[in-house]
């Protein structure tokens, strides 16, 4: 990663570039969400940063903070060999309203990467050519990797068998209450304070 | 009945048809039973196709958030089942990266060593798999008999062929057998013979050059806009290789090429992979002269390393440590990290996010064959039904990490 390309952002960008770190060598910029697009544009066009190859889109759910979620994007340049990665905050503390200008006209790779972020997250990229769910159902209610979704929650296509229907002992166990499994010291609560 | 000499026009020869769905997969053979395939045909031509996945979704990145950070290696292990220690060592090199730790030379080599096996199994999976979905069953015989003989290897020194789970953060789970060199230098020339002669069955081969030359094009721009990573974007001339872009563990000090494609066709695909071979061979080859005998394998720091058995079983120290370890899981300080290796496929990433606790608050994977299958549907388009299934088999898509 590389200082200078957050230099050169900040210089460009301005106030639009809300804060700057660099935690582990990996140069990060966090953007103000109406940017997102001609931030993205520049750094694809400009001849010295030339961030060709799109790595990685995710999105980080912070329930206690607003806006909610984080969306995470990592870009790589081939011939530079540096990286940076970007962020944007987005979305109402009940992650309604999470919207960002999607980026597949920049690099088509973008497409998969979005329509995960929004079947995972619940982030909807503004402009994209096809916004479906990818790697749950179209039937399926939620995203998963809010904080708030419980991780034990099912929900099947066609609704389990009773016992009755089965005519007999289907013997399955019960799924986690919320009292089991192992909390690891953390706040179960979807609202839990940050430290 | 018309009479079969009646002369036609020539626009009456061609039978009108009208564009057909028709659906591939995903119980389909050569789908991996994972990856739908929505096909527009016009006659045999695709004109679009919509490639679908999720298949094999397991909620990976929801059930890394409920574990300790340690509990995670049995999941990456399952992201990609054909190579699972090159996914253990790049999870257990991030968790380090995040928590400032510098593991032993030794443990350095003896990963690469690993990681460079599993790296050849992945190949030789990949490739014999795509020769046999083109009905070269021979061949796949000979190249799966070579990667028993790199199972056999991990077996003997991690004590499971598949699902390892050995990577530890700050080291490795055991040391190396007192014969794992012994065991590689006997075994490697077996498997590179092995290849030799599957390589000469198909690439001599009239039907299967055919089927596999020109088919599956994309230039070396387009692959990098998709986000690909790997053999695959090598095939098309990139030689972006994160072994030597981004050294890590000891790939600097070792001497290896990277195998390029001039066109990104599927035949480009399945030389590269055949010239990594030959080139895991080598960082194997001088991995095993330099790595030492003796040593540590875990480095000395009890905040996240477990404590050795015996001590375990005799000392209050060891047992605490041990008890901490597993019950809270090791504390990884807060912050975030992006750590990137080369696995079998391309850029495997893991982006972490540590809030301070023994559980991690989120862990991303970037699979580098969901973006690969990504740019799918690019390549068949305009192309014909029958090449779906060479160009397919040879992005390698493993459907656990593709699906997390």
């Amino acid at each position: 990663m590389s200082q200078a390309v957050l230099d050169k952002l900040k210089e460009r960008f301005g106030t639009a570039i809300l804060e700057t770190h660099a935690f582990f060598g990996d140069e990060t910029a966090v953007i103000e969400p109406s940017q997102w697009k001609s931030v993205c544009a520049f750094l694809r066009e400009d001849p010295a940063l030339d961030f060709d190859m799109p790595v990685d889109l995710c999105a980080v759910d912070y329930p206690s903070r607003t806006p909610r979620l984080e969306v995470v994007l990592h870009l790589y340049s081939v011939p530079l060999g540096h990286r940076i990665r970007l962020k944007a905050r987005v979305g109402d503390e009940d992650a309604n309203d999470a919207e960002l200008d999607s980026i597949t006209s920049i690099w088509p790779g973008m497409n998969w990467l979005e329509r995960e972020t929004w079947d995972m997250s619940g982030v909807r990229f503004r402009g994209h050519p096809d916004l479906r769910r990818i790697l749950m159902y179209p039937e399926f209610e939620g995203h998963p990797l809010q904080k708030t979704y419980p991780a034990d929650r099912t929900q099947p296509l066609v609704a389990y068998r009773t016992e009755g229907e089965a005519g007999m002992s289907l013997n399955k166990l019960e799924p986690f209450g919320a009292d089991e499994g192992m909390p690891f010291g953390r706040n179960p609560l979807p609202r839990a304070k940050e430290s | 009945m018309e009479p079969l000499y009646a002369e036609l026009e020539e626009g009456e020869m061609e039978l009108p048809a009208e564009p057909m769905h028709l659906n591939m997969g995903p119980s389909h053979p050569a789908m991996h039973g994972t990856i739908r395939i929505v096909l527009d045909l016009s006659g045999e031509t695709i004109v679009r196709a919509d490639v679908q996945v999720g298949y094999l979704h397991r909620g990976f990145e929801k059930m890394c958030e409920r574990g300790t950070w340690a509990q995670v290696f049995p999941y990456v292990d399952r992201l990609n089942y054909v190579s699972p220690m090159l996914n253990n060592v790049g999870y257990a090199l991030a968790v380090e990266k995040l928590c400032g730790l510098a593991v032993p030379d030794r443990c350095q080599w003896y990963r690469m060593i690993l990681g460079e096996l599993a790296r050849l199994s992945d190949h030789l999976t990949c490739n014999g798999a795509m020769a046999m979905e083109l009905g070269a069953f021979t061949p796949f015989l000979w190249l799966i008999k070579a990667r028993e003989m790199v199972w056999d290897i991990l077996e003997e020194e991690t004590g499971a062929r598949l699902t390892h789970s050995f990577g530890r953060i700050g080291g490795m789970a055991n040391p190396p057998t007192a014969d794992f060199k012994g065991l590689c230098r006997a075994t490697l020339p077996k498997i590179l013979g092995l290849v030799e002669e599957g390589e000469k069955m198909l690439l001599k081969n009239r039907i299967f050059m055919d089927r596999l030359e020109n088919v599956g094009r994309i230039s070396g721009a387009e692959a990098t806009a998709l986000g690909w990573t790997g053999p695959c974007l090598r095939s098309t001339g990139v030689a972006y290789d994160i072994r030597k872009a981004h050294p890590y563990l000891k790939y600097d000090e070792v001497d290896f090429d990277i195998p390029v494609g001039t066109k990104g066709d599927t035949l480009d695909r399945f030389l590269v992979r055949l010239g990594e071979i030959r080139q895991s061979k080598r960082i194997i080859d001088q991995a095993l002269e330099r790595m030492p005998d003796e040593g540590p394998i875990s480095c000395d720091d009890p905040r996240f390393v477990l404590p050795d058995k015996g001590g375990v079983y005799t000392t209050i120290e060891a047992t605490i440590q041990h008890f901490k370890l597993i019950m809270e899981g090791a504390k990884v300080p807060k912050g975030e990290v992006y750590s990137y290796t080369e696995a079998g496929n391309g850029e495997l990433g893991y982006y972490l996010v540590s809030d301070g606790t023994g559980t991690p608050y989120r862990v991303r994977i970037r699979p580098p064959c969901f973006q690969i299958t990504g740019g799918l549907s690019k390549l068949l388009e305009g192309r014909m039904l029958s090449d779906i299934v060479p160009t397919f088999g040879a992005l390698n898509m493993i459907g656990g990490e593709c699906d997390h």
